[in-house]
């Protein structure tokens, strides 16, 4: 993200009622346990000799250990970034452990061979990764802490040609095809933490669908991070060929603790002719007690490209958890005709800090794309939508349209707009709505006129807000995430 | 009942209801009218429960429960219904949605099995057919975007659907047009019983034409000053509320 000076909207909350819900919103996080399992974990601190100590580990080969070099130098140079609304203590990179993997013998071959510690922890979680997982057609990649320990479904994948698996696997089972495509949407040079991930991501995911190839079923990956103060570098990297289709849903949880957890994640899309990509998110780290003390830092960066002509990206969040997100989920329309969409549903209580929003690069012609953003606050909660639309001088016939509401609880919290808008051919169509809200007093007495308690009304007002946003989750995502969004906001209203 | 003592609220310093008594038996429609700022809504809201009015003294009791006691939400599980003046939009969140959730909320409340898709259509359309409404509010999101006469005409299915022991009108009659006024009186009329009482709060008597009330109060100053027939309505209409409450004040 580049800081464009640009028109901002600033919205503040000024509400008369103060803290008269705030019992309700201090409802506990629910993940909140710690998994007594033995890691094989490096000592703090990050130079050269970790980078390779890293790809050692990982048996990676040496173009990739270069990569890996390469990106960490860069990073030595590179600024933080400050440029968004949010605030915290500067942080040690060199306090942070950069590689945690549960041990294990020889490796499991099925979930029977899983350690069932872990199996217990995703149970405790609801995260259903075995047989009735399988039955609902969801294929899991589960990640605890930083290696794959799980994965189901991979011989239905693999008969219709999908390749799904960790990237560690995918740097030594498909090299042509990570070699092709690693960084090309989202360079080790694009920002400061996409230069540290990119020298020491540890695992995440990797997508290849062949041309012409629905994926059969979703896929789902779930993160948990786990190791107190080892920072988490996933990277992910879909590619869908010509004429394919997958969609992917990744959802987190994570174990209170007491220090900050940095998590920095690159995510890469890529989409070639025809070919589109349904990315979902639901996130809910640990958000820090509520002083706001040991929530996650999540700073990622996501990125789609819409390489192919007619191909689409579709981005969908829902956002709950972590102390402080630093997340854009982008898409660069380069083929024509390409379409790009961002539907997000952010909320923040507590100390929590949100400063998220999307990017829609286009390139093509007769490009289109569509950003909904809904923002909650309550309490103390703090957030802002900051989006750029940038339309190419070449991008003819290119069309916009963005919606981005915000929802305000109580008298402490705020919201803030930020669109950015630059258009420099004069065939572009531009739409942008914002709007900014409160749950009413009245609204309230409203319902509970007919007999709804006070939480069930601000779980039904906030579940309508957002259901633009939910109607463009899977269906199971979608009742989770609602599910999700009451719990967190129980009671936050005033 | 309803069984009104003494009843005194305040708004801020400034005191609105100055010893209020009412007693309302089952099956009963009583009519509160009375002139601009006399304390009418008040009275309806401070039996609903809304906040920022303040009880000094007197009671209000519902079948013996001392409503002050009591949140909203369980003074409507009790079986109050306040039919509101402006009733409130919420945006997103669908008409049938928010129907079944209150009256499983009040149902729960009792020990009630609650309803599921099935029966909850079931009454509904049973309930569509008694007022003669058809179902095109019922997708669409709570009071958002209607028009006056169909949001009177929501609070009215309302009713219907949560069958409240006492329901209170506030000002129903206000901002509709003759035709909607019919609509939503036909409606009132058509859920009369001999279990369920009405309280129809109005400044106006031609609301009365429609909805035929046992009796008629007259409300000034924060007091019932006058009670009566339903003739008395007609004689407030000939004559204006002046004569009373001057004749009160000399």
């Amino acid at each position: 993200m580049s800081a464009i000076p640009a028109e901002a909207i600033r919205a503040e909350n000024q509400a008369d009622s103060s803290g008269q819900y705030d019992d309700l919103v201090n409802a506990g996080y629910e993940h909140g346990f710690v998994t007594e399992i033995e890691s094989d974990t490096l000592p703090p601190g990050l130079d050269e000799t970790v980078v390779r100590a890293i790809s050692a580990r990982k048996g990676e080969p040496e173009w990739m250990t270069e990569w890996r070099l390469s990106a960490y130098s860069k990073w030595l140079e590179m600024p933080t970034p400050t440029w968004a609304a949010v605030h915290y203590p500067p942080i040690d990179y060199q306090a942070i452990s950069y590689f945690s993997a549960p041990k294990k013998k020889d490796g499991p071959k099925s979930l029977d061979e899983v350690d069932p510690i872990l199996l217990e922890t995703y149970e405790k979680l609801g995260i259903p990764i075995e047989e009735q997982k399988a039955l609902a057609g969801v294929a899991v990649d589960a990640v605890f802490d930083s290696v794959s320990v799980a994965t189901t479904f991979r011989k239905t994948l693999h008969e219709a040609g999908v390749i799904f698996c960790s990237i560690s696997e995918a740097v030594q089972e498909y090299p042509e095809l990570v070699q092709k495509y690693l960084g090309t949407v989202v360079p080790p040079t694009d920002n400061f933490y996409t230069g540290l991930n990119s020298a020491v991501f540890t695992d995440g995911t990797f997508v290849y669908v062949p041309k012409h190839t629905r994926c059969p079923m979703e896929l789902s990956t779930y993160f948990r991070i786990n190791t107190a103060n080892t920072g988490q570098f996933e990277r992910t990297l879909i590619v869908a060929d010509e004429g394919s289709y997958v969609s992917y849903l990744e959802g987190c949880t994570a174990p209170q603790r007491d220090e900050n957890q940095l998590h920095a994640a690159v995510v890469e899309l890529i989409a070639l002719d025809d070919a589109e990509i349904k990315y979902s998110t639901v996130q809910n780290w640990y958000p820090g007690d509520e002083n706001g003390k040991g929530g996650i830092y999540n700073f990622v960066t996501k990125r789609g490209d819409c390489r192919g002509h007619r191909s689409k990206i579709s981005w969908t969040q829902v956002e709950t958890g972590s102390a402080i997100t630093w997340k854009y989920p982008s898409c660069i329309l380069r083929g024509d005709d390409s379409v790009g969409e961002f539907y997000s549903v952010a909320v923040t209580k507590g100390r929590q800090q949100a400063d998220t929003g999307t990017k829609m690069i286009h390139l093509g012609k007769n490009t289109s794309s569509t950003i909904v953003s809904k923002g909650i606050s309550a309490q103390h909660g703090q957030q802002a939508y900051r989006g750029l639309v940038r339309i190419a001088a070449r991008a003819a016939g290119a069309r916009n349209h963005t919606q981005c509401d915000s929802l305000l609880i109580g008298d402490k919290s705020s919201a803030h707009t930020f669109p950015y808008i630059e258009v420099k051919n004069p065939s572009a169509k531009m739409e942008h709505e914002a709007t900014t809200s409160k749950i009413s007093d009245d609204q309230l007495f409203y319902c509970r006129s007919r007999g709804l308690s006070e939480e069930d009304a601000v779980s039904m007002i906030v579940n309508g807000f957002c259901k633009e946003v939910f109607n463009e989750l899977p269906m199971e995502f979608a009742v989770e995430a609602q599910k999700l969004l009451s719990i967190s906001l129980e009671g936050a209203v005033g | 009942m309803l069984s009104v003592k003494g009843l005194k609220a305040n708004v801020g310093d400034k005191e609105i209801l100055r010893g209020l008594d009412l007693e309302v038996a089952p099956g009963e429609i009583h009519a509160i009218m009375g002139p601009n700022g006399s304390g009418k809504s008040t009275f309806a809201h401070v039996l609903s429960g809304r906040e920022g009015y303040e009880v000094t003294a007197g009671s209000a009791k519902l079948d013996g429960t001392d409503l002050f006691e009591l949140e909203p939400e369980e003074r409507a599980r009790l079986g109050l219904f306040l039919a509101f003046q402006y009733p409130v939009e919420l945006p997103g969140v669908n008409n049938m949605y928010f129907l079944k959730a209150a009256l499983n909320a009040i149902r729960k409340s009792r020990g009630e099995d609650e309803f599921d898709a099935v029966s909850f259509m079931r009454l509904m359309k049973e309930k569509l057919k008694v007022l003669h409404l058809d179902d095109s509010l019922l997708k669409r999101p709570v009071n958002f975007g209607f028009s006056g006469g169909e949001k009177k005409r929501n609070e009215i299915f309302q009713m219907a659907m949560l069958e409240p022991k006492l329901a209170i009108l506030d000002e129903t009659d206000s901002g509709l047009d003759i035709d909607a006024l019919r609509i939503v009186a036909d409606g009132v009329n058509a859920l009369r019983s001999p279990e369920r009482s009405m309280i129809v709060v109005t400044h106006y008597q031609r609301l009365l034409d429609y909805i035929e009330p046992d009796y008629v109060h007259v409300l000034a100053k924060g007091q019932i000053i006058r009670s009566g027939g339903k003739e008395l309505a007609l004689e407030l209409e000939e004559k204006g509320y002046g004569w009373i409450v001057d004749g009160e004040a000399a």
